[in-house]
């Protein structure tokens, strides 16, 4: 338990591209993001500008993607879609850790609380992912930032699960106890003794999340649920080209590879460092 | 005579589980007077560390009393309890767990001095400094992680850790028992240093009497959460007057193989703390048990200053016992 706790262990590199394909996503998972905020930030995509006369062109030549039925570049609303997509996975990745963080501390120190956050716990896994989410978007209006707090709340169990159980684990050991003694109080205790030691297996959920939520994301888009058509997702560029599906195919295909990219990239990515920081957490999967 | 740093009354622990209650701790008296050095001894289960734990209220006593300087800790509010704990410390058996590995050596010894906002952030590193120098460590160990220690000296920045607020009572669970018997020495006479310096009063728990023989003043012997035997470390060892302490007492390795031994193994296993035995808990064990061992639980019996064996039969047994070396 001690020993396997020391993450500054000079293979963490070695751990973690012990797979080449972890590098690979890694590096795809790189691209991806840089195309999507570096490349509009420069200047090099112009995805507004709409032209009737090129519409659904294929792609080739002047765009690369094609071009949709308002004739826009499908490359460059790609990489702006992209920063929608990514930013969500993003915000839903850290609210849903930190939220989930806050009730597994708590639910681990305090008995009677706990009682009452597992059942709760429970009783949001029990619900479908999606339909849960599908709901509170309903419910909640379809903006950016409701999409990101549904998702959050469907996600937080996962990380609270983990945070409680590791909790009950490090809450018994010896060095909690000598803080007790040495007069610490539990606010403190929670921080510096118990959160330090289990960053790991919450940044390997936290990468998963992020995959999951861009995943969760399209799908809401797609049913018409998600944020705001008006700044668009890579599920909603699927969604807009279901309608042209039988002339112009790519209008799916590429937000559809882009999609699959990031999120594989990212799994990939997140079993990369479960190999690397949380060993234990790999063998039980 | 002054009055003791701790007087400690019934103690008992009783822990709930759903196989049962376990008797941890039964009853339990026994003064400390300040700047000694009290052993406590027994097998594995006798409780011991439960003992030391109720003493400092790290768990909370079922029954009984502590109390220190004059003060009835078990009665105390947990906010003047917290106060309290600046003057009474731990140090713990495994030096390993025991030690946050995230933590550097230096932010593991200031960590009372933050709890109780002592000092300003470069007076903490100074007053690091001194402790790692106090206890045979160098003030440049203070910036590495506990990983890159070794047992013995992982040791001494759990004992840095319990002087940085300057207690005046330290409770030293089985502290040397995880370090080879070279490092034990090292550190048995490092305890003793800063006992003789710092004029502190130690609880020593430990299941090893030799240990015990050469670093206490007076010796507690428990089996099965009771108090056995309790008086001076010099006549608990030469003249043990309790059958269970004589037992403990012959299982010490002799150095001279050819030494005469009246070796008195203990047979069987400790019987389960869940349904200790009726009346003297140590009976079903104990060659010279009779029937009225199983009525009454044995009061204290004197045997010598401030020595007191619990057995019925003390007084028999002893005198059998002077005759046996005689003849």
């Amino acid at each position: 338990m001690a020993g396997s706790s020391t993450t500054a262990a000079p293979g963490f590199r070695k751990l973690m591209f012990q797979r080449p394909s972890v590098a690979v996503a890694l590096a795809v998972f790189v691209a991806v993001v840089a195309a999507c905020f570096l490349v509009p930030a420069l200047g090099l995509a112009e995805p507004g500008g709409m032209s009737v006369r090129n519409r659904l062109t294929p792609p080739g030549g002047e765009y690369p993607l094609g071009a949709d039925a308002f004739g826009r570049d499908v490359l460059g609303r790609l990489m702006v879609s992209g920063q929608t997509s990514l930013g969500i996975g993003l915000g839903v990745a850290v609210l849903s850790s930190v939220v989930g963080i806050a009730i597994g501390l708590i639910a681990g120190f305090f008995r009677r609380a706990d009682a009452a956050l597992s059942r709760l716990i429970d009783a949001m896994m029990a619900f479908p992912d999606i339909l849960l989410a599908l709901s509170l978007v309903a419910i909640f209006g379809g903006t950016m930032l409701n999409v990101i707090l549904a998702l959050s709340i469907v996600y937080a169990p996962r990380i609270a699960r983990i945070v409680r159980a590791s909790t009950l684990v490090i809450r018994e050991l010896p060095y909690v106890e000598a803080a007790r003694a040495l007069g610490t109080r539990t606010p403190t205790i929670m921080v510096t003794h118990v959160l330090r030691n289990i960053l790991s297996p919450i940044m390997v959920q936290a990468t998963f999340i992020f995959a999951y939520a861009m995943l969760a994301e399209a799908g809401l888009s797609f049913l018409g649920v998600g944020v705001d058509p008006r700044t668009p997702t890579w599920g909603i560029m699927v969604n807009e080209g279901r309608q042209y599906i039988d002339t112009a195919f790519f209008l799916i295909l590429f937000p559809g590879i882009a999609i699959a990219l990031s999120v594989l990239s990212l799994q990939i990515v997140g079993d990369g460092l479960r190999d690397a920081l949380d060993p234990k957490l790999a063998k039980e999967s | 005579m002054t009055q003791p740093l701790l007087q400690v009354r019934n103690l008992t622990k009783h822990f709930h589980t759903p196989s049962g209650t376990v008797h941890a701790v039964e009853d339990v008296s026994f003064d400390i007077q300040r700047g000694s050095i009290t052993g406590v001894v027994g097998e594995s289960g006798s409780g011991k560390t439960t003992l030391g734990r109720a003493l400092l209220r790290l768990i909370e006593p079922s029954a009984g009393s502590v109390h220190f300087d004059g003060t009835d800790i078990t009665a105390l509010p947990s906010a003047r309890m917290r106060d309290m704990r600046q003057r009474m410390q731990i140090i713990f058996q495994d030096p390993m767990s025991s030690l946050n590995p995230r933590l550097k050596v230096g932010d593991l010894i200031a960590e009372g001095l933050r709890a109780y906002g002592i000092g300003t952030r470069s007076q903490r590193r100074d007053r690091v400094a001194a402790l790692l120098e106090e206890v045979g460590l160098s003030a440049d160990h203070m910036d590495r992680y506990p990983h890159a220690f070794s047992g013995g000296q992982r040791q001494r920045i759990g004992i840095a850790r319990a002087l940085a607020l300057e207690p005046e009572f330290i409770v030293a669970d089985e502290s040397v028992s995880a370090l080879d018997v070279s490092i034990q020495a090292q550190v048995l006479n490092l305890l003793l240093d800063l006992r003789e310096r710092r004029n502190l009063t130690m609880l020593f728990i430990a299941h090893d009497l030799s240990v015990v023989n050469y670093l206490c003043d007076q010796v507690a012997v428990m089996y099965l959460g009771r108090l056995m035997e309790f008086g001076p470390s010099e006549a608990i060892h030469r003249d043990p007057a309790h059958p269970y302490t004589r037992a403990l007492n012959s299982a010490i390795p002799q150095p001279d193989p050819r030494a005469a031994r009246n070796r008195q193994p203990l047979r069987g296993d400790i019987p389960s703390p869940l349904s200790p035995p009726s009346g003297c808990v140590f009976r079903t064990r104990c060659d010279h048990a009779i029937p009225a061992c199983a009525e009454t639980v044995p009061p204290a019996c004197p045997v010598g200053p401030e020595h007191d064996s619990y057995c019925i039969r003390t007084e028999d047994l002893n005198a059998h016992h002077i005759a046996g070396h005689h003849s």
